[in-house]
């Protein structure tokens, strides 16, 4: 009863490129830096690890130009990671992208917390076979990068703080623009993508499904499960946590818990329950105390 | 109206049941032993087999999927949910519900930049060829002898039943065709 197989196949359409996205969903992204927190994020639940030289908070800490991770290193998490391993480029640096494609990671973000290549230009993100992840502070900058090709967002926050207040406010912007979308008019849409610095149709497309098209995740200053929950209710369908559980006391039972509070996000008994016992979580700083606003960095 | 379990630990599970709803049955978010025993039918979704291996530990949910399959209710897995409805292999972690006669390989088809979509010919769902997303996909590697193999492609098995258990290598949920959870719900 088997069927015929000598159909051709396809590679990197928007599908498959998007449909990793899907599977990540409801998982929890870890930053690691070398194979053993590789093996550490995978143990305690991580569905995917961010391949990364140093976390956003030692980063901030040490100033200087941040620029893609070394290829041994990367390849070195590959090597030990069953879950997919995605790695950052700088904004505009497409010559970094085709490395990172080179070394088979299987999402790059294209990141401003490295130091930007490129003050005008994002990546084209179409002449790639790997999916590309990029950062949104509101909709409309999810809306270009979407147009470049990008196939998950993430709401920006503010990397390396452990400040969620940034997080919320990208978050806030990016779903609340959505839902004001849903009730314009025809004839107000052509505004709404004039003020988004938008294309019309995706706008229109935003307005009829009231979604983006692809993965809204959620990134920069989680530091507990309760976080985590917080923007998961807001509308993220995922989370990214950088130095939030290896600049923490104890960053398995913290992975753990925060893997829980994603899946559980609506629970608060269960909440209440993961959130006991963690230790201390990163120290976290102020946004007045900050010199660098990583988020302002993309156009 | 069928109830449907959609086990909504980690992954593609709100485009499971997405298809059910189009399928004219009732989809149920399930994380709890007690919302699956309310169901008829199970499916366990795509995203990442380690993550989800341990949320059925952490949640209790081992030995109820494992009553649920024996009770010979039709359960489907995708993807991830084919690894965890499949033979256990040495040296290989994670939930393994001997569901079905299959093992598989974990990413057998290769890192992302390998993912790809093709239309593949399933006889049970007529002439139409069936478009198929293989997402950093397992590879079947050794079918039993009761496993019907209902759709292959490069000679390999991508569509398998057993009795009551259905799994399949590629992700239906990602398109709009709906014939393969309309086959499955009619189990």
């Amino acid at each position: 009863m088997s069927g015929n197989d000598t159909e051709k196949s396809t590679v990197g359409t928007l599908r498959v490129k998007r449909g990793l996205a899907e599977m990540l969903k409801g998982g929890v992204i870890m930053d690691v830096v070398n194979p053993e927190q590789a093996k550490i994020a995978e143990d305690n639940g991580a569905c995917a690890v961010m391949a990364l030289e140093r976390v956003p908070a030692d980063i901030r800490r040490d100033g200087g130009v941040a620029r893609m991770s070394d290829p041994e290193m990367i390849e070195g998490i590959k090597e030990v990671a069953s879950v997919p391993v995605m790695a950052k480029a700088r904004i505009g640096h497409f010559v970094e992208a085709q490395i990172l494609e080179s070394l088979q990671v299987d999402y790059i973000d294209e990141s401003e917390v490295l130091t930007p290549a490129d003050e005008t230009h994002h990546i084209d993100k179409f002449a790639f076979t790997v999916p590309f992840v990029c950062g949104a502070t509101n909709l409309g900058e999810a809306l270009r990068r979407i147009s470049e090709g990008a196939c998950m967002i993430r709401s920006k926050g503010e990397a390396g703080t452990g400040n969620i207040v940034e997080a919320v406010r990208h978050l806030r912007a990016i779903t609340g623009d959505i839902r004001k979308l849903t009730q314009a008019d025809e004839a107000e849409l052509f505004e709404w993508a004039k003020q988004l610095q938008a294309p019309l149709p995706l706008v229109q497309e935003i307005a009829e499904t009231g979604k983006l098209p692809v993965p809204l995740f959620c990134a920069g200053g989680i530091a507990t499960p309760a976080d985590a929950a917080l923007a998961m209710q807001l509308g993220a369908d995922a989370v990214f946590v950088g130095s939030g559980i290896f600049k923490s006391n104890d960053p398995a039972p913290r992975a753990r818990a925060i893997v829980e509070a994603v899946t559980h996000f609506n629970n608060p008994d269960l909440l209440a329950k993961v959130s006991r016992n963690l230790g201390a979580p990163m120290t976290g700083i102020e946004m007045d105390d900050i010199n660098t606003k990583m988020a302002d960095r993309g156009w | 109206m069928v109830k449907v379990a959609v086990l909504a630990l980690q992954g593609a599970f709100a485009k499971h049941c997405e298809a059910v709803a189009l399928c004219g049955h009732t989809p149920v978010v399930t994380r709890s032993a007690s919302e699956l025993a309310r169901c008829d039918a199970l499916i366990l979704p795509g995203g990442e087999s380690t993550v989800i291996s341990k949320l059925l530990v952490s949640n209790g949910l081992v030995e109820p999927i494992r009553g649920f399959i024996a009770s010979q209710a039709p359960v489907f897995g995708t993807c991830a949910g084919m690894i965890v409805l499949s033979q256990p292999k040495p040296l290989e972690q994670g939930i393994r519900f001997s569901a079905i006669h299959i093992e598989v390989d974990r990413n057998g088809y290769g890192s992302q930049i390998a993912s790809f979509e093709v239309p593949v010919t399933v006889l049970a769902l007529g002439s139409k060829p069936f478009q198929s997303v293989f997402i950093r996909a397992p590879k079947v590697t050794r079918v039993g002898e009761h496993v019907r193999v209902l759709a292959s492609h490069d000679g390999t098995p991508v569509l398998c039943q057993e009795n009551n258990v259905l799994t399949a290598s590629f992700h239906p949920e990602l398109t709009d065709d709906i014939r393969l959870h309309e086959y499955f719900l009619r189990q």
